[in-house]
């Protein structure tokens, strides 16, 4: 296993705090250094705040106190045009894959390219030729080079999480983001997306975090995992310390174990 | 229970009715309409005879309607006549289609900012008031207005038609982006992309179709109004249509009218082609020009797809 070391792409949590409604936190004073490389999952039970956390980082959620420190930036404090340069850093992709249901394939892929491209521009369309260049790769990587001209809503959901990926990756991302990537996808499809995932990411050194439902798959893809309950931080280690113990302070009970 | 069974003849099935079927009621009775419609009845019963609608009334009135009627035929297309017919209606189409443009043009920024799931409470409520100032008045008076303001003609008649699209187009499509689906707009705003950008990947490509199909509706709606407001001297057929009238020129109005139906029906078989060809999929139009025409609806099987994108790469 890698040694996990801090470099210029970890993610420093202090005390982040949660709440929707006034009063009532879903995320209870997080505190995480989530390692510049590798995969890391986050694992917890529904409604613990997974999502809630994955958000914050690129504050499609902000964050009510706290702080999320990368690359010298506390991302919780940005706003207006700052924001949107440190979104542009973090790709993201969806557990409902969030296509542009009506744009075709090559759209939505370059869509992860708009941060860059001035307006005016997106509006007709015209994208870079290096942009261009890179999606047709990124389309022949994930599989989907006949899809190219297709409209993303004729697309299976393993073909659209695949269009996800490849948009993510379009952003050329300091970081990945991913919010249960595959929870609506059937078993093998699940793995063929993680591979993917791994594969992109890892070939271009991108640090992933991903939440997750499937222990498993999150064992064997993921190089730290962290256990999360009722909004706060219960698991912090490999996949190897990951123990029926630890799943049992995780998810709480164990007959679901057997 | 048991008694009862015996009793019963639905029970001869085998299933167990243990309620009378007569005591209870499957729909409550809704007093609050039935006094409602009751209500209605006595008061058009009594405004009729405020307002003299009785029989013998209707019937004096139909010995004038036979003459009139008598005299509206045959309709005169004579040649000058024809000519009047022809220059009219070409400004009718003129001042509608001028008019749908400008209209589509103001009323689609007005619609993003009326749409109160992009924009902040102190930019839709004004953009809302906008709107629902240009919905309250009827084509007709409004182009009264634009008569007394700017002079009788085809400009009136064009400003008239575009509030009107406003009130229309705008509101529809305000009411549209506000459905739109918000993951999809998630998505493009994660990618860094500004408002403009979000605007053009992740809002209007889930609304342009229905606002085309809005436009399209505005402009058959236009073409019918066009008609009329040159009544109260805003361009178009509706002029010759009212000077007739008062001419008592009965057999040109009759020529008139058979122009108007005949304008109108061409529009809507050609407006409804356009809109069967944007109705819901814009991108299809890329295939058209690719000539698969056997790509049908998004939810196909993809082995279809998968066919027709092998056909495309062949090619």
């Amino acid at each position: 296993m890698k040694k996990i070391v801090g470099n210029d792409r970890t993610i420093e949590i202090r005390g982040l705090v949660k709440e929707y409604t006034k009063g009532v936190p879903v995320l209870k004073g997080i505190n995480l250094t989530i390692p510049g490389d590798g995969i890391t999952a986050i694992i917890g039970p529904s409604g613990t705040g997974k999502s809630t956390l994955i958000r914050c980082i690129n504050r499609l959620i902000d964050p009510t106190e706290g702080e999320i420190i990368f690359q010298g930036r506390d991302l919780a404090k940005l706003s207006g045009a700052s924001l949107r340069a440190a979104r542009r850093q973090i790709g993201m992709v969806f557990q409902e894959y969030n296509l542009v249901e009506r744009l075709t394939v090559m759209e939505n892929v370059l869509t992860g390219r708009l941060g860059y491209v001035s307006a005016f521009n997106a509006w007709l369309r015209r994208f870079p030729a290096a942009d261009i260049a890179e999606a047709f790769a990124l389309l022949e990587a994930v599989g989907l080079s006949n899809f190219t001209y297709q409209r993303a809503d004729g697309l299976s959901g393993g073909q659209r999480q695949r269009v996800g990926i490849a948009r993510a990756i379009m952003q050329r991302p300091e970081i990945l983001l991913a919010d249960e990537p595959t929870s609506s996808l059937d078993p093998k499809t699940s793995v063929e997306i993680m591979e993917i995932m791994a594969n992109l990411a890892g070939s271009r050194g991108i640090p992933v975090i991903v939440n997750i439902h499937n222990v498993a798959l999150a064992k064997r893809f993921c190089q730290r995992m962290i256990g999360m309950n009722g909004g706060q931080v219960v698991f912090d280690g490999t996949p190897a310390e990951l123990t029926d113990a630890a799943l049992n302070t995780i998810y709480g009970g164990e007959n679901w174990l057997e | 229970m048991v008694a009862k069974i015996g009793s019963n003849e639905f029970c001869m099935n085998g299933l167990i009715n243990n309620t009378n079927p007569s005591s209870r009621k499957p729909f409550q009775a809704n007093w609050p309409l039935r006094l409602g419609g009751l209500a209605l009845l006595i008061y058009v019963a009594w405004a009729s005879a405020q307002l003299d609608i009785t029989w013998a009334r209707f019937s004096s009135g139909l010995t004038q309607a036979a003459k009139f009627f008598d005299r509206l035929f045959p309709p005169n297309f004579a040649a000058e006549k024809a000519e009047m017919i022809v220059a009219g209606l070409t400004e009718s189409i003129q001042i509608a289609v001028v008019a749908t443009a400008l209209g589509i043009a103001l009323a689609l920024p007005i619609g993003i900012l009326a749409a109160r799931n992009l924009m902040p409470a102190w930019v839709a409520w004004p953009a809302r008031a906008l709107i629902a100032v240009c919905r309250s008045f009827h084509e007709v008076v409004v182009a009264i207005i634009f008569v007394k303001a700017v002079g009788f003609g085809a400009v009136a008649g064009v400003g008239a038609l575009v509030v009107g699209a406003i009130g229309f187009i705008a509101k529809l499509f305000a009411e549209a982006i506000e459905e739109i689906s918000p993951k999809q707009v998630e998505a493009v705003r994660a990618s860094g992309a500004g408002f403009f950008s979000v605007l053009a990947y992740g809002v209007l490509p889930q609304v342009m179709s229905r606002f085309l199909g809005f436009a399209s509706y505005q402009f058959d709606a236009n073409l019918r109004a066009s008609t009329m407001i040159g009544i109260v001297g805003a361009g178009g057929i509706g002029v010759s249509l009212m000077s007739a009238f008062q001419r008592f020129d009965y057999d040109f109005v009759c020529a008139i009218l058979i122009s108007i139906i005949l304008l109108v029906v061409v529009a809507e078989v050609i407006s409804g082609f356009a809109r069967s060809l944007f109705s819901g999929n814009l991108a299809r139009l890329n295939y058209f020009r690719r000539g698969q025409f056997d790509h049908q609806t998004s939810h196909q099987s993809l082995a279809k797809n998968d066919a027709s994108i092998n056909v495309n790469a062949a090619s």
